[in-house]
């Protein structure tokens, strides 16, 4: 069976790979770009732990077919740490033990970003709404809501 | 299985006419689990999100136009809509995480024929027309008669849901839409309530529209309760008969989200609630006119 050329943009960098039509945009980024930060949990758009941002909007990559790619804008887990610093709500992450397994650590990572950018200050409840397409079984949450707070702050007022 | 993505709704009718097996999407967000549930993966899927009068928003005159495959987070974020029907832009905004709502859309909503799906009774009480395209040109038809049945519409193989057209609401008229789940987010209704009211210059009820989600194969319509607030002032007799009439145009199922008769009395509550919130916004509204 032919496959579909897609060409993208994937953290800042122009990238092009070959897919079946009816893989997913997770699949794609996992198998023909190494980027494995996303992960299968559901495969459903559940648990929010393929989570990516697509052409400005935050949105499960189980989801999308990756011909539905081709010319679009993506942004990773991988893409937001800068060459050797971390990026503050991975930074806040760590220090905050926001995690413990780790495997929907890259999914919540994104959404956070996903609503800082669009709302640099939110409440407690507004993170928690932001986050609620993003499951974890280890955190009870809690760590995570306050990390993305904290995060929130220090990207608002830089040391 | 290949993927479309058609600019025109002519070439996605085209490719619709040429393969009995090829399905449309724009979010794919019940598409891709349905798939992965176990429905055999169609031969094509036709992606809507490229033919930009399904992904456009407008206001021409008195009437809205949105795009069948507009994702529900541009309604919910677009002010002048949530102004015009905060019901609908509640139910929108109810459709599963932010990650769903980037994607899903008031087209998908309908036409995957879930009986719980939030947007329906919302676009059933706003009167709004689904804009078809099909072998004649298009043709219009309201909301309510295009859903069938659980997973059945009207609609031919080759016909595509367009736009959906709502009239701005008249004058002293709002709307609003309760749902039931067991958590705050991310469930799927166990019962849902739409309604419109028009309120007079006195307070009184002078049209109202009453129609439920996930108590029936389709979502249902409510004369009866229309009925029994229609030429009220929204007294608690009024109230109790709208909520009497809403239980019993309920025809549920019992499963795992609620019984039967649990589905019956919170389909009466919600409507009771939801009539309530309703004519508080159409309040509010006349009184910010009278301040300014």
């Amino acid at each position: 069976m032919s496959r579909t050329h897609v060409t993208c943009e994937v953290n800042g960098d122009a990238v092009d790979f070959l897919t079946e039509d009816g893989e997913s945009l997770l699949n794609a980024l996992r198998d023909e770009l190494g980027l494995i930060g996303a992960k299968e949990g559901c495969g459903t758009g559940d648990c929010g732990a393929c989570s990516v941002i697509m052409d400005g909007r935050l949105q499960c990559a189980c989801l999308i077919f990756a011909p539905e790619a081709d010319g679009a804008s993506i942004t990773t887990c991988e893409g937001l740490a800068s060459a050797d610093e971390l990026h503050p709500l991975q930074q806040c992450f760590l220090e905050g033990a926001a995690l413990q397994c780790g495997i929907c650590t890259p999914g919540f990572l994104i959404a956070a970003k996903a609503l800082l950018d669009e709302n640099p200050d939110p409440t407690e409840t507004e993170v928690r709404y932001a986050l609620a397409g993003n499951l974890c079984r280890c955190t009870g949450y809690d760590k995570i809501v306050r990390s993305v707070l904290e995060a929130a702050v220090q990207i608002r007022t830089p040391a | 299985m290949k993927y479309a993505a058609p600019t025109t709704i002519d070439e996605a009718r085209a490719l619709l006419a040429a393969d009995g097996d090829a399905i449309v999407f724009a979010g794919a967000t019940d598409v891709v689990p349905q798939m992965r549930g176990g429905r055999p993966e169609p031969s094509m899927v036709v992606d809507l999100k490229k033919i930009d009068r399904l992904m456009s928003v407008s206001l021409d005159g008195d009437t809205w136009s949105v795009g069948a495959a507009v994702p529900t987070s541009v309604l919910t974020a677009d002010a002048v809509f949530t102004a015009d029907f905060p019901g609908l832009s509640e139910a929108a905004g109810l459709i599963g995480s932010d990650q769903i709502q980037n994607r899903c859309s008031l087209g998908g909503n309908l036409c995957n024929a879930s009986p719980a799906a939030d947007s329906v009774p919302a676009l059933v009480v706003n009167d709004a027309i689904a804009v078809i395209a099909g072998g004649g040109g298009e043709r219009r038809v309201p909301v309510a008669e295009v859903v069938t049945g659980p997973g059945q519409t009207s609609l031919a193989h080759d016909e595509i849901v367009v736009c959906f057209e709502l009239a701005r609401p008249a004058a002293g008229t709002s709307d609003a839409y309760l749902r039931l789940i067991p958590r705050t987010e991310m469930d799927i209704a166990v019962v849902g309530a739409g309604v419109r009211l028009t309120l007079d210059g006195d307070g009184a009820v002078s049209a109202a529209t009453v129609a439920l989600g996930a108590v029936a194969p389709t979502v249902v319509r409510v004369p009866a309760a229309e009925a029994a607030l229609a030429g009220s002032s929204l007294d608690d007799a009024a109230l109790a008969a709208a909520a009497a009439a809403a239980s019993d145009a309920c025809n549920p199922i019992d499963d795992k989200r609620g019984t039967i008769d649990y589905r019956r009395q919170v389909a009466g509550v919600l409507t009771r609630r939801a009539a309530g919130i309703a004519a508080d916004r159409i309040r509010t509204r006349n009184g910010q006119q009278g301040d300014s």
